[in-house]
């Protein structure tokens, strides 16, 4: 079967003040349809360059990504992109921050309404779907972003640090959600985190980076069931995953 | 999210009018005023008409209808000058903020005029548009339009990256962009500007009006000026005042309403 997401040798630099810097360079990775990826890495490790370049939102200097085995071209509504800063319009409520890029799609209202009625409920934001984005907490407003990268029915969900920004508990919280969303919504996922823990806790596999030049160091499979629950979490087996993680991620040579 | 502090009373936003406690002492604080204008008046040590003389001129004033007629030709010069600048700012600080050849282009110029207190163009208005109306409507255009448009082309290129990016991974072009996320992230930054082109316009108004005016408050000034008749000085100076102070809260009103959606610390 096709991959979803491949990225080939795909390098990036930057010119920092005449000097030039190599964020990325030559990365390769196949991820499958439906499959839930995370990618931890020290920072400069090029891990949000990469996001960034399957996202459209930055072009590669070479190589290139394909998307279903079509190369990227600008950002596109099948890539849909969750930010660590929510990146919320604070002006809409949440029901039309969810709406809105089925506006741009030109749905008809019924249709938008319906479908952003969905997804609100399906992030557990039913009682603020006529709030303000100030009226949220930080978990809350994450849980909005979800539902509108959701409404616009993107294959693919482009996740950057999403849950850097929240508390412990919450994020404990967010990441359940999140894998009953996707068991129940099944996209593919490529999620951005510097927590060790949660990187295990989430993907089929988890992609460990290096910096100076930010390059793939190791990719580590998870062989742990889904749905993951808290005795999963618990377990030796998540254990030793996380370690073997853990290592790959601290003990780069 | 970043936004531009609106200055007064944005700890209560959302609930103005409740802090009932605050107005009483607002009051108290304009009685004190006067009694204090009235104590230093009344032997006519300061040399300043005392509050009774200055209520019987304004009484004076309003049953004669001067007042009224001052006050239209006043609004209606600060009106005209400060709709027109207004509206030529927000475009123009658009285009400055979204296309960087324009911004390159026009901010030398803006610099520029904006160091030149609007009234030292009035010789140059008078003389090149003649006495009547257009000169001080023009000068009165220019310091509104100056202080708007910077505030607008802040406002526009301030507009968070991540929100621009979020929109166009949701599928939007440019034109949409603009339209839907740099327009409504400007509106905070753009009514600080309207606020602060009001208070200019209005401040280069009366200047005007005392160089060059048949009519208006500042002309009534100076005619009182030459006649020693303090009382229609003051008169003029607290309906100035008055009508400042009315339009700015009205403003505020307005920016309040808009601009409900900001998260205010």
């Amino acid at each position: 079967m096709q991959p979803k997401i491949v990225f080939s040798n795909v390098t990036r630099r930057f010119d920092l003040a005449g000097n030039e810097f190599v964020a990325l360079d030559r990365f390769s990775l196949d991820v499958a349809d439906g499959e839930f990826v995370t990618v931890v890495g020290p920072s400069g490790c090029g891990k949000s360059t990469a996001l960034n370049i399957a996202a459209g939102l930055l072009a590669p200097s070479e190589g290139e990504v394909l998307i279903d085995g079509k190369g990227v071209d600008g950002p596109g509504p099948e890539r849909g992109m969750i930010f660590q800063q929510y990146a919320l319009f604070p002006w809409l409520t949440v029901r039309q921050n969810v709406e809105f890029g089925l506006r741009i799609k030109g749905e008809p209202a019924a249709r938008r309404r319906e479908t952003a009625e969905h997804f609100i409920d399906l992030v557990g934001l039913g009682h603020f779907a006529d709030a303000l984005p100030k009226m949220l907490s930080g978990g809350m407003k994450q849980r909005c972003a979800i539902a509108r990268a959701y409404a616009v029915n993107p294959s693919v969900l482009l996740m950057d640090e999403p849950f850097g920004a929240l508390d412990a508990l919450t994020r404990v919280q967010l990441q359940d959600q999140l894998l009953e969303t996707w068991s129940r919504e099944r996209r593919t996922v490529m999620f951005i985190t510097h927590d060790v823990d949660e990187a295990v806790y989430l993907a089929n596999r988890v992609v460990v980076m290096a910096a100076r030049p930010g390059r793939l160091q190791e990719i580590i499979e998870v062989n742990l069931p889904y749905p993951r629950t808290e005795q999963i979490r618990l377990s030796p087996e998540f254990t030793a995953i996380r370690n073997r993680v853990w290592h790959a991620v601290y003990h780069q040579h | 999210m970043s936004a531009p502090s609106n200055g007064s009373g944005s700890r209560n936003a959302g609930r103005p009018a409740a802090d009932f406690g605050g107005i009483a002492l607002n009051l108290a604080g304009i009685v004190v005023g006067v009694a204090l204008w009235w104590v230093l008046t009344a032997g006519g040590a300061v040399g300043l008409p005392p509050p009774p003389d200055v209520a019987r001129k304004f009484v004076e004033l309003v049953g004669n209808g001067q007042l009224a007629t001052d006050i239209m030709s006043s609004l209606a010069r600060v009106l005209a000058g400060f709709l027109l600048g207004v509206t030529l700012a927000v475009p123009v600080g658009f285009v400055m903020g979204w296309y960087k050849v324009a911004r390159s282009l026009i901010e030398p110029y803006l610099q520029f005029f904006r160091m030149i207190p609007p009234l030292a163009i009035i010789p140059l208005a008078i003389v090149t548009m003649g006495i009547d109306e257009t000169p001080k409507i023009f000068v009165i255009f220019l310091a509104s339009f100056l202080a708007a448009v910077v505030a607008t082309y802040q406002g526009v290129i301030s507009v968070d990256r991540t929100l621009i990016n979020a929109a166009r991974v949701l599928g939007a072009g440019d034109l949409v962009i603009f339209l839907r996320v740099v327009v409504p992230a400007s509106v905070p930054f753009i009514l600080v500007g309207v606020r602060i082109g009001l208070g200019s316009a209005w401040a280069t108004l009366v200047a005007a009006e005392l160089i060059a005016a048949q009519t208006g408050l500042g002309f009534r000034m100076q005619q009182a000026q030459l006649y020693y008749d303090l009382p229609t000085i003051f008169v003029s100076l607290i309906t100035i005042g008055t009508l400042g102070l009315a339009m700015d809260r009205v403003l505020l009103a307005v920016e309040r309403r808009l601009t409900d959606w900001q998260e205010r610390v």
